[in-house]
């Protein structure tokens, strides 16, 4: 370990964990309300990025987009695309597959990530997009005295802030939404059982599709917070991947743990890059795999989740 | 699939019930078939004839995923990365230990499965999507371990390593039409294996584990040992379909390939061709291979036409194609083409009456 440089990566690890929670609550929420595990919602985060790049006027330089809306119009023009979206999958895609085992319904998001990756790579373009019009510039720093740590403070990026911010108020809004309103409780009484919630008048296939717009809206969030950070460019669907850790590590069935989850992936992101030993600080892209795989063998059903029990 | 048979069809002998060709019909379409196989290098051109081999090795690959998920339904994302572990296994053995390639190729199906046993072990712990977790970790950590680890061994970051040609006699293997033979008579001996692993005790365990694997640990299936035995056996096709393909491009590493995307489409193969089927991995592989083949076409035509588009026309119609047909397949044929077939022959057997 590297003593002074871990307080401002445990700072910048857990600002990092904040969109990577949020990102793992749209999984999460999908997966509570219909039982299907979204492979495709890191696609969803990449598309929703780029989505609103190209409503910002980023795709003008090739000299097709003639839409050029300040950020936060083209951030509300993205999200209802992005509701209709995750309307449209589960319309189309994942209603026909109910009542599919567990395989099929995981390939069918699979391939629906597959299909995303393609429409979008044909839409946008396959080269990095460096100019997401980002609220801070890298030199918008507020610095915090802290002895001891390297230089003997804490840097802190406006736009790591900011992305933290946005992620934890948009998660902890969604989380009330979930447990205070009555389509929250509607979409808990679903998750709990089909038929019961049918029994007693919710329309479940309307909250199917209401959570699938909302997993929408969360995935075009956190693309927009991830850009902020690192630019559009198709490989943030594999940065989004390692909401899959989080996930595990709080609980399939916890909206709470899937943030913290998200924030523990964050943390040992970072920390691993405080280490002196250069194969150590090189893991930071497969600590939270490694992460995973301890979890998965000493308590499957993570932090948070619920311990299943089998009956035949 | 001798279990839907018309009246009166019986087996008198033990030799009949074993049999896996039965018709006279069975011979001639295994006789042609063989006789296609080996004689394309003599009438195909080079295209088709390394796409042959392309569809060769990947079919051996994809059997191992279908004795895994197929048969014992225990879902992997990790097949192409075991796929790794054989391409360097072999490599390394014959440019470091002076090995020949064919003695370098089942110890490097050996290597990939006892790496297939040590990610299997999570199996025992966890199931469903929670395995396909397990082996998504795999699926990053190995090539993450090719790329950081050994460097002077595995080609460090860059990702590649040079692989030698494959030497016996004096037979130039650098020509596909030579080398495919290799790949042709590693898929006849795997196929051959594996059609008796689905009929035989091994096979049926598997079967009672996917279906449900309390009941069959009740009926005296060790699913500790059963599963494992899965694991080895999906990761050693794996090894060995990777340490063909590696003498087969004279490469190996992340470079080539081995993603997460290849273990998915190698899924979404086997459920194209049929889960649980030995025709499933021929079909899916052929089916998905020509596809990707033409949409590579189709985009090239494209971007003769808007050259401006070229680097996004080039690489997206794959990745659509791939998924819608997925999607169809899942809605509209889950069982897939092998199922397909198994319905064209009932059909044929009752022509004048039903369809």
């Amino acid at each position: 370990m590297n003593w002074p440089l871990v307080p401002q990566q445990f700072v910048t690890g857990l600002l990092n964990g904040g969109t990577i929670g949020l990102i793992a609550l749209g999984i999460v929420l999908i997966y509570k309300s219909s039982e299907v595990f979204n492979f495709a919602h890191g696609h969803l985060v990449m598309f929703g990025a780029f989505l609103t790049w190209w409503f910002t006027g980023g795709g003008a330089e090739a000299g097709g987009a003639v839409i050029d809306l300040p950020l936060w119009a083209a951030l509300i023009a993205a999200l209802i695309v992005s509701m209709g979206i995750g309307l449209l999958i589960e319309r189309f895609a994942l209603r026909p597959m109910t009542g599919q085992p567990l395989l099929a319904i995981m390939l069918m998001t699979l391939g629906l990530a597959q299909l995303i990756e393609g429409v979008t790579a044909i839409l946008f373009g396959v080269e990095l997009k460096s100019n997401f019009p980002a609220p801070f510039s890298p030199s918008d720093v507020l610095v915090i005295p802290f002895p001891g740590a390297f230089g003997d403070a804490i840097r802190l990026k406006y736009t790591l802030v900011a992305t933290f911010a946005a992620a934890t108020l948009a998660a902890a809004l969604f989380i009330w939404f979930f447990n205070s309103t009555k389509t929250g409780l509607a979409m808990r009484a679903t998750a709990e059982d089909h038929e019961v919630a049918r029994a007693v008048g919710i329309k479940v296939r309307r909250v199917f599709g209401l959570s699938w717009g909302i997993a929408g809206v969360i995935a075009t969030l956190g693309g927009v917070l991830l850009a902020t950070v690192s630019g559009v460019s198709l490989n943030l669907s594999t940065v989004a991947l390692i909401a899959f850790p989080a996930i595990l590590l709080g609980g399939l069935e916890s909206l709470g743990g899937a943030l913290l989850g998200g924030f523990a992936i964050g943390l040992v992101q970072a920390l691993v890059q405080a280490s002196r030993l250069i194969e150590v600080r090189n893991s930071s892209e497969i600590a939270p795999y490694l992460l995973l795989l301890v979890v998965l063998l000493i308590r499957p059903e993570g932090l948070f989740g619920q311990k299943r029990i089998e009956r035949v | 699939m001798a279990i839907l048979r018309p009246a009166g069809d019986f087996d008198r002998t033990y030799e009949q019930d074993m049999a896996l060709l039965r018709r006279p019909w069975h011979y001639w379409l295994l006789g042609i078939s063989l006789l296609a196989a080996f004689t394309l290098p003599l009438w195909g051109d080079a295209y088709l004839i390394s796409t042959a081999n392309q569809i060769a090795y990947t079919v051996i690959a994809v059997q191992g995923l279908n004795i895994l998920t197929g048969y014992t339904g225990q879902i992997s994302l990790s097949q192409a990365a075991f796929m790794l572990v054989g391409g360097y296994a072999s490599a390394l053995l014959v440019i470091h230990a002076g090995f020949s390639f064919f003695i370098a190729l089942p110890l490097a199906a050996l290597a990939a499965g006892a790496i297939g046993l040590i990610f299997g072990l999570t199996s025992l712990r966890v199931k469903g999507f929670y395995l396909a977790f397990a082996t998504l970790a795999a699926q990053f950590i190995i090539p993450w371990l090719s790329r950081h680890t050994f460097k002077e061994y595995l080609g460090g970051t860059d990702g590649a390593i040079e692989v030698p040609l494959p030497q016996l006699g004096g037979v130039n293997f650098g020509e596909v039409s030579n080398f495919y033979y290799i790949s042709l008579v590693v898929l006849l001996v795997t196929t051959v294996l594996l059609f008796n692993i689905s009929r035989t005790r091994l096979g049926r365990a598997f079967v009672s584990v996917r279906d449900n694997d309390l009941a069959a640990e009740l009926l005296g299936v060790n699913l500790f040992t059963y599963k494992l035995r899965a694991f080895f056996i999906a990761a050693m096709l794996a090894g060995l379909a990777g340490a063909i393909k590696a003498h087969s491009q004279r490469g190996v590493g992340t470079e080539f390939g081995y993603s997460l995307n290849e273990s998915i489409i190698f899924l979404g193969m086997l459920v194209i061709g049929g889960l649980g089927t030995n025709l499933g991995p021929f079909l899916g592989v052929a089916f998905i291979v020509l596809l990707e083949d033409f949409s590579n076409l189709l985009g090239g035509m494209l971007a003769g036409v808007f050259p401006e588009l070229s680097g996004q026309l080039l690489t997206s119609f794959r990745p659509i194609f791939f998924g819608v047909a997925l999607m169809l397949f899942l809605i509209y044929e889950p069982r897939g083409l092998a199922h397909r077939w198994q319905l064209l022959r009932a059909g044929w057997r009752l022509r004048p009456f039903a369809r």
